[in-house]
């Protein structure tokens, strides 16, 4: 995947990253199980102090989105979450209303906002019912 | 012994001007630390001092534990130094400068001044006085690193580098910080080079250590607030850790240092309508820090070291 770093945003580098990451899970842009480049190599490409990626990392491994095998890499994760489907839901659904809040003052309708929603939905790698059941 | 760099109470006056003000510099091992200021805050002040260019009028300055008014010469040749404006010997060639430092450094690596020299692709018959500004940029560094520095001082030296060249200059500092136990010090004004490559921040605002925390920690803590009133804003207002106020009519905007709940409490005394926090980045926190009315600063330091998250505030 491609890691971006612009230090002229208000957000921190190390959270640029995990965003990126977290975005390109997300999108299926970047399956469970692939490697992604160490510390040491993204610090030289993307031209920013070691220390900084491995913050990254160290937050994206503690949420459970990689996982780090020593002497072999730095890995994406499985997706998975030790909440019960019920805080899941309830945190979805805070985000889901400020959204919604938004979408209202915007002056969208509630039809636009749906159509809005489906259409920008096609672009991420949603977990399969089956499955997503499985893991309650 | 952590402390590679250390000084105490370091003072420098030129007339009855106090350009360096009791500094305590403290840094590790290890740690990149980006030292910012204001033109005249004295930083080039204290990089002299630090490498016995300039007496101290006060106070003394430790480097790989020895005093820096007689370090020893094996320490020196630990040592690498640029300084501002990579002043070399313009007489020599780029291949006469290289043979002439080896001989001062034991432990220089001929391998490493071939590679970097190959990858700048620069002309080592010519003479140092006939390199562009990025050339002589590249030979200093170059001539820096070849020596396995463990402590490296730079003195703004991506001053003037064209983007491209300064692009390298900073790839190459990445490369340093990869060989374990570097430290290095460098004062630059090109903020979001720092925040790429420092770990640690001190800010000097006329002579004195302002700040001195992780890089992060710093621009975490400045925040901008703008509230809003239902009428005219309060003309002025006061609390601790304020950098900046200014009324704009309905709007007071304020610049923040480790902002808490007892300053969201006086701010919140105010009554305004509506209260916008907003995050800066590097640059805009130390402009908005440094700009400000300077008796009313607040002192900024992290005493806890290598502590990072966010919370832990540590404005005084």
């Amino acid at each position: 995947m491609q890691f971006l770093c612009d230090t002229t945003s208000r957000v921190p580098i190390y959270r640029q990253l995990t965003e990126q990451v977290r975005a390109a899970v997300a999108r299926g842009r970047i399956a469970p199980g692939e490697r992604l480049p160490s510390v040491r190599q993204l610090s030289r490409e993307l031209v920013v102090n070691p220390n900084t990626i491995a913050r990254a990392y160290t937050e994206l491994e503690r949420d459970g989105v990689l996982i780090t095998q020593p002497g072999r890499g730095v890995f994406i994760a499985e997706l998975r979450s030790d909440l019960t489907k019920r805080a899941r839901q309830r945190h979805l659904e805070e985000q889901l209303e400020q959204l919604i809040v938004e979408a209202v003052h915007l002056g969208f309708s509630a039809e636009e906002f749906l159509a809005l929603t489906t259409k920008r939905m096609e672009q991420f790698a949603f977990t399969s019912p089956s499955k997503s059941e499985a893991s309650t | 012994m952590t402390d590679v760099i250390r000084t105490h109470r370091l003072t420098k006056h030129y007339g009855s001007q106090r350009v360096v003000d009791s500094l305590n510099l403290r840094i590790q091992r290890g740690q990149v630390y980006g030292f910012l200021g204001r033109n005249g805050a004295g930083k080039s002040t204290t990089i002299k001092m630090l490498m016995g260019m300039v007496q101290p009028d006060f106070g003394t300055a430790e480097l790989l534990g020895e005093p820096v008014e007689n370090l020893s010469p094996e320490t020196r040749s630990r040592i690498a130094y640029i300084a501002e404006g990579h002043p070399l010997y313009n007489w020599m060639s780029i291949d006469e400068a290289v043979k002439f430092n080896r001989a001062f450094y034991p432990q220089w690596n001929d391998t490493l001044i071939e590679q970097i020299l190959d990858h700048f692709e620069l002309p080592r018959k010519r003479k140092l006085r006939r390199l562009s500004c990025g050339q002589r940029a590249q030979v200093s560094l170059a001539l820096a690193v070849a020596s396995e520095p463990e402590l490296l001082i730079l003195d703004d030296p991506t001053l003037g580098l064209d983007t491209v060249v300064r692009r390298d200059f900073l790839e190459s500092l990445i490369q340093i910080i990869h060989r374990e136990g570097r430290t290095i010090l460098f004062s630059s004004h090109i903020l979001g080079d720092v925040e790429r490559v420092a770990d640690r921040i001190g800010i000097l605002v006329d002579g004195v250590l302002r700040v001195d925390c992780p890089t992060d920690h710093f621009r975490e803590s400045v925040k901008k607030l703008v509230l809003t009133f239902a009428g005219p804003a309060p003309e002025d207002f006061s609390c601790p850790g304020l950098v900046q106020c200014w009324n704009r009519g309905t709007e007071l905007e304020l610049v923040l240092v480790g902002y808490d709940d007892t300053q969201r409490a006086a701010v919140e005394a105010l009554g305004p309508r509506n209260i916008e926090v907003v995050d800066l980045n590097l640059e805009e926190a130390f402009i908005e820090y440094t700009r400000g009315k300077r008796r009313s600063l607040p002192l900024f330091a992290q005493e806890v070291r290598h502590a990072q998250g966010t919370s832990d505030q540590g404005a005084a």
